[in-house]
């Protein structure tokens, strides 16, 4: 497999909290991974080091290398523009804009200067039937997106994600406050993107890590444990912190 | 299972009557703005009824009370809002763009608010000092329409731009986050998902700012808004009246006729406000169900 994500000795400071420490990384590419941890340990700050989100937070500070496509995102030949449409990111609440649902859909394209109806017509199609939401919604695309379940809201969000076309997809406990169905949709979901995009997500439940993800990530204090392929990570950890972890010894 | 004790039920009631109580006092406090505001309206309609006919409207001041109207103090009115409204929303809701959006949050940025939130309170007749000096004298506009319409957008300026940072503030995070994460720039952001989201808000508090403006009196005599106008403007360097003025004219004369014509303009007053108060709550429903 590819390596598309590769992060080489990344510190960062919140101000003078030091949220990650000497973190070294690779995530391949076209597949699925985890990231988990005990609450604090800095899953959410690596992930929006990824999109540059945590650049809107005042005081932050990054040294060291984080590379997408083999270009270090932070240097300045890249914008951040072009950077969070490569890599776009789903949240833990369903946030979708007070908007129809096809405005939502066809938000970013719009930013990225898409005007053409028929064009737009077309994504808003692909990326609803890519979140496996088409069906659902296809007769009410002028309906608010608050009309819909929470779970449905949130295959938006992927849907609006997918449609400015990125290669990854952040996701940030995006089924944490979703109900076990919808949850399970979005599983699925994610196995079925992964053919095409690379996908990483954060996600405090083990169960769902060791069922949906290739490879998975141990976070303990700011610093990366232990990441491995999944299933060797679950069955048979190198570090005793791992192990403890995911016995549910601590955490 | 625990027995009932009478002191329990004794400390129960005890509660309940000072619930009561305090029920009672909060209604008594509600009644007597209300009460108030009803005899007002009472008191103002019963004088001023008889002398709220067309002619007020078309005619403009005289001496006679019988023929005397307030024309050019309703278009002097109408011409400084029609001048205040867009000039205040312009530099109001800019500036609270850029405290809100844009502004780091460091000491100035909150040396610029700690003025702006004082500015809110000055009492307006300050605003006709500075407004006298800057205008009618710096800039030479003379005892004019613009004059007085400048001096009003500053004395309204803190309160919108107070009124567009709650608004704006009231705009979850996550919305922000969500445009940002597809790629949005800080413009495309403010202007496609916040603005939108905090429009509601911020034309509510643009309508009550301009009905403050519109029954603002104090700065506008500093400025030197006549009392007595037999034309209408033509120009923004005109002079002009306003209708707070031309009520506080026909107060101060002698003859009860006046004030009649002063109550009847006090109800061309209170009717404007009325009708701006409505169109704030319905703009804020219409945008509200759009949601
Ligand atoms: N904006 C911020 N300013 C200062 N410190 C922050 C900020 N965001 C997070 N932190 C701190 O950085 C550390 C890592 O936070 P982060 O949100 O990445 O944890 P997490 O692993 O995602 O936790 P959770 O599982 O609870 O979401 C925490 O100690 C947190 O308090
Ligand atoms: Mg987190």
């Amino acid at each position: 497999m590819n390596t598309i994500i590769e992060i080489d000795k990344l510190n960062l400071f919140y101000s003078d909290f030091h949220a990650l420490r000497n973190v070294s990384l690779e995530i391949p590419e076209k597949a699925i991974t985890a990231f988990i941890g005990p609450s604090g340990c800095g899953k959410s700050t690596l992930l929006r080091t990824f999109n540059r989100m945590n650049d809107m937070i005042q005081g932050t500070r990054i040294e060291g290398v984080c590379a997408i496509g083999g270009t270090d995102i932070y240097s300045d030949e890249v914008d951040v523009e072009t950077l969070r449409k490569r890599v776009g990111m789903v949240f833990q609440q369903p946030n979708p804009f007070p908007k129809s649902i096809y405005d939502n859909i066809a938000y970013g394209p719009r930013l990225h200067g898409i005007k053409d109806r028929k064009k737009l017509d077309e994504i808003v199609e692909t990326s609803l039937r890519s979140a496996a939401l088409w069906e659902e919604v296809k007769d009410h695309l002028k309906r608010s997106a608050f009309s819909i379940s929470g779970g449905q809201q949130q295959r938006l969000c992927i849907a609006r994600a997918l449609a400015v076309e990125p290669d990854i997809l952040l996701m940030d406990e995006a089924t944490s406050a979703l109900d076990p169905i919808s949850t399970l949709k979005i599983e699925e979901l994610a196995q079925e993107l992964k053919d095409r995009y690379t996908i990483v997500m954060v996600t405090h439940n083990m169960h769902q890590a060791a069922r949906v993800s290739q490879q998975t990530v141990f976070f303990l204090n700011g610093e990366v444990v232990e990441y491995s392929d999944t299933e060797q990570l679950f069955s048979n950890p190198n570090d005793q912190r791992t192990e403890d972890y995911i016995s549910g010894r601590f955490g | 299972m625990k027995e009932w004790k009478q002191d329990d039920r004794k400390r129960v009631a005890n509660r309940r009557r000072m619930d009561t109580t305090l029920k009672l006092l909060f209604l008594a406090a509600t009644s007597i703005g209300i009460l108030a505001l009803m005899v007002l309206i009472i008191d103002i309609v019963m004088d001023g009824l008889g002398h709220f006919t067309p002619d007020l409207f078309t005619n403009y001041p005289s001496r006679r009370p019988s023929s005397a109207g307030m024309k050019s103090a309703i278009v002097g009115s109408i011409y400084m809002l029609l001048i205040i409204l867009p000039v205040s929303f312009v530099f109001g809701v800019g500036a609270a763009i850029y405290l809100e959006e844009y502004a780091k949050k460091n000491r100035l940025t909150r040396i610029f608010q700690l003025n702006i939130s004082t500015l809110a309170g000055v009492p307006s007749i300050v605003y006709g000092i500075l407004g006298l000096t800057l205008f009618v004298r710096w800039f030479m506009l003379e005892r004019s329409l613009i004059s007085g319409a400048f001096t009003m957008t500053l004395l309204v300026l803190p309160i919108i731009i107070v009124a567009a940072q709650e608004a704006l503030k009231a705009v979850p995070k996550a919305r922000r986050d969500a445009s940002f994460a597809l790629g949005a720039t800080k413009w495309q952001t403010v202007s496609r998902s916040v603005l939108p989201s905090a429009l509601p808000g911020i034309l509510t508090g643009v309508i009550l700012a301009m009905s403050r403006a519109i029954g603002e009196t104090a700065p506008l005599v500093m400025i030197g808004a006549l009392t007595y106008v037999a034309f209408l403007p033509e120009k923004l360097t005109d002079q002009f009246t306003v209708i707070p003025i031309q009520i506080y004219n026909w107060i101060s004369r002698p003859q009860t006729e006046f004030h009649e014509l002063a109550a009847a303009g006090i109800m061309v007053l209170l009717i404007m406000l009325i009708i701006m108060n409505i169109t704030a709550v319905l703009l804020r429903n219409k945008f509200q169900k759009n949601i």
